[in-house]
């Protein structure tokens, strides 16, 4: 069974959002998202200043069966990609949640409770209807 | 057999060699104008064996091959049919093989001939109003359809139409396609039985729409029932219909991409015309199209004036998207298809799409029945269908991927694992029309006793293959660590 963290914000389309005590958000792909890709090999995240849409694909995760984009829960500015995964995709399988985060936004309040984030407990009825 | 086989460059010994192949011995004098930047400071280390070794080496490596020719070889979306040997025949006439590309049109009529009937044989069987043969593979097929579609909305002042619809059931190299021409992507979802969402095509459609790149029948393996609506949708707002010819097969002769309203469509005629591929190739990917893009094709065209055939160019088709390759593209490959479907005939191609229906419908029904879930199994099945292997996943950790190792034990090739990616642990299983009842037969029986294997010894079925040359490869680690240069002199110094 995969990990749904509590204290978390989820999207449908398997990403977490923390929001960092600057009140910056931070973004990953949840557990059961690197489950169903399996061991990543390559991963390509934002530039910091980059503005993006809602919706809008902004990193890639690469497994030996499949890239697949990773998209933005909401606009903003990208403030930082995480340098650590060029040389240690790895790090997205053995810890999603924590040092495989992927990238952090600055977002305007607006744009965030536009957003429609899930909780943990409405995400994990997601997961459950695709068979988990 | 031998289930090992060296790199060639281990059998090397120096100063041995086969004559006729060893590079004439070059004169430095000869080089002396060569800039000295440009200059190699070492020779190249070519592998040093002699003729004998050489052929032995590679018919070794052949015989490790899965192929065709040796084994069932189910690899859904790919139509790995027969290639009907009298199509290599007939392409290899010397005639044909001497041929020089520059060679005077009036000494080529012959060949010119075969390309044209090909182009007409192609339109009439998929709909179209014209068809170009020049591009080299399928990739470059959907490549000149995209960059047609985008002249032609350049052509009417239309340049702001920049997005391609693409549903997410398409195929993978879509997306690229419409990126690599300079377009937006935008993903659509299908709903539960596998069709297009059209109240998720009628939100994204708008004064941007470029067109839409479908595939139909799908890659989930059942036919685009709402395809009429989809194309009227398209159509009213201003965009264009794009068919991924990839699983044509299953409609051959049947159905036509231009009468369900497609306005460009690319045929890779490496499957569905049974020319070879898989690593074998190389393929053909003409591509065919309705009024509204003709005049933007790739050239060279073949046409037909009173007194014989001719290349048609930038002077006929003044506003063609260009030039796809040196010369027409893989001659080669576009005899083989002309050839193919001149053997099979107007009635032999109806077959094609009937046969290869029946036979992964058989599969189907024979599968299900033996234990294994269908993705769709209120659908019926195109050309090929999709198995999901979740639950034996969830209930006995045996994974499809696990399966499909084991089949290769049972001398079959696996199916197409883990594609499409929208249905967990899939196979995607593709008979073709050319395999007779008792091998679908012994198929059916293989992975019905995988199935008993993964409930009694599961572990027998994780550890698979067990006979092949290699066992389980580690992608992951081939992947992180590119290691692609055999390097001889670390060879000698370990």
């Amino acid at each position: 069974m995969s990990q749904v963290p509590a204290d978390l914000k989820y999207t449908a389309s398997h990403e977490w959002i923390r929001t960092l005590a600057d009140g910056t958000l931070e973004i990953g792909i949840t557990d059961h998202a690197q489950h169903s890709l399996g061991d990543l090999v390559f991963v390509e995240v934002p530039q910091a200043g980059r503005q993006v849409k809602a919706g809008e694909s902004c990193a890639v995760v690469e497994s030996v069966k499949a890239a697949s984009d990773v998209y933005a829960p909401f606009a903003g500015e990208v403030i930082a990609g995480n340098p650590a995964l060029a040389d240690a995709p790895e790090t997205v399988n053995s810890d999603c949640y924590g040092a495989g985060w992927l990238y952090r936004m600055r977002v305007a309040a607006e744009a965030l409770a536009a957003a429609g984030l899930l909780s943990a407990a409405q995400y994990q009825k997601v997961q459950d209807a695709e068979g988990g | 057999m031998s289930h090992t086989e060296k790199v060639i460059f281990e059998y090397s010994r120096d100063g041995r060699g086969a004559h006729d192949q060893w590079p004439a011995d070059t004169d430095p004098a000869a080089l002396a104008d060569l800039p000295a930047g440009l200059r190699r400071r070492e020779l190249p280390q070519l592998p040093q064996v002699s003729e004998l070794e050489a052929v032995r080496h590679f018919t070794r490596l052949s015989q490790l091959n899965f192929s065709i020719d040796t084994h069932f070889y189910p690899l859904g979306s790919c139509t790995m049919k027969y290639n009907p040997r009298a199509c290599n025949q007939y392409a290899m006439l010397p005639q044909f093989l001497a041929r020089h590309p520059l060679a005077p049109e009036a000494s080529g009529q012959g060949f010119l001939a075969c390309l044209f009937e090909l182009q007409e044989m192609l339109k009439e069987v998929t709909g179209m109003r014209g068809v170009a043969l020049s591009p080299m593979a399928g990739a470059q097929g959907e490549f000149a359809g995209v960059a047609m579609i985008r002249a032609y909305h350049r052509a009417r002042g239309d340049g702001e139409r920049n997005e391609i619809i693409v549903p997410e059931a398409a195929h993978g190299t879509n997306p690229a396609t419409a990126t690599m021409c300079g377009c937006v992507v935008r993903e659509i979802p299908v709903d539960a039985a596998g069709d297009v969402d059209l109240a998720a095509l009628q939100a994204v459609v708008g004064p941007r729409t470029a067109g839409i790149m479908l595939t139909n029948p799908s890659t989930l393996g059942v036919f685009e029932r709402r395809i009429a609506e989809v194309a009227r949708i398209v159509h009213e707002a201003g965009g264009l219909l794009y068919y991924d010819g990839a699983n044509l097969n299953a409609i051959l002769g049947k159905v036509r991409p231009g009468d369900m309203g497609f306005d460009v469509i690319h045929m890779n005629l490496h499957k569905t015309f049974s020319t070879p591929h898989g690593g074998g190739g190389p393929g053909a990917g003409a591509v065919g199209v309705g009024a509204r893009l003709l005049p933007f094709m790739p050239i060279p065209v073949v046409g037909r004036e009173e007194g014989g055939y001719r290349w048609l160019t930038e002077r006929d088709l003044p506003q063609s998207i260009g030039r796809l390759s040196a010369f027409m593209g893989n001659a080669g490959v576009l005899l083989r298809a002309y050839i193919y479907m001149r053997l099979l005939g107007r009635d032999g191609m109806r077959q094609v799409g009937e046969f290869a229906t029946l036979n992964a419908n058989y599969l189907l029904r024979r599968l299900a029945a033996a234990g294994f879930d269908a993705a769709y199994p209120q659908r019926r099945a195109s050309h090929e269908f999709i198995l999901t292997l979740r639950r034996q996943a969830r209930e006995l950790n045996v994974t499809a991927m696990d399966f499909a190792k084991r089949l290769l034990d049972y001398g079959f090739h696996a199916p197409t694992t883990y594609f499409p990616l929208l249905v967990p642990e899939c196979l995607l299983i593709e008979p073709t029309e050319t395999e007779s009842r008792e091998t679908l037969d012994a198929f059916v029986s293989a992975l019905s006793q995988i199935l008993a294997e993964a409930q009694n010894e599961p572990e027998r079925v994780r550890s698979a293959p067990h006979t092949m040359p290699v066992r389980r490869l580690d992608d992951v680690r081939a992947a992180r660590q590119l290691d692609l240069a055999w390097k001889p002199s670390a060879q000698q110094e370990s």
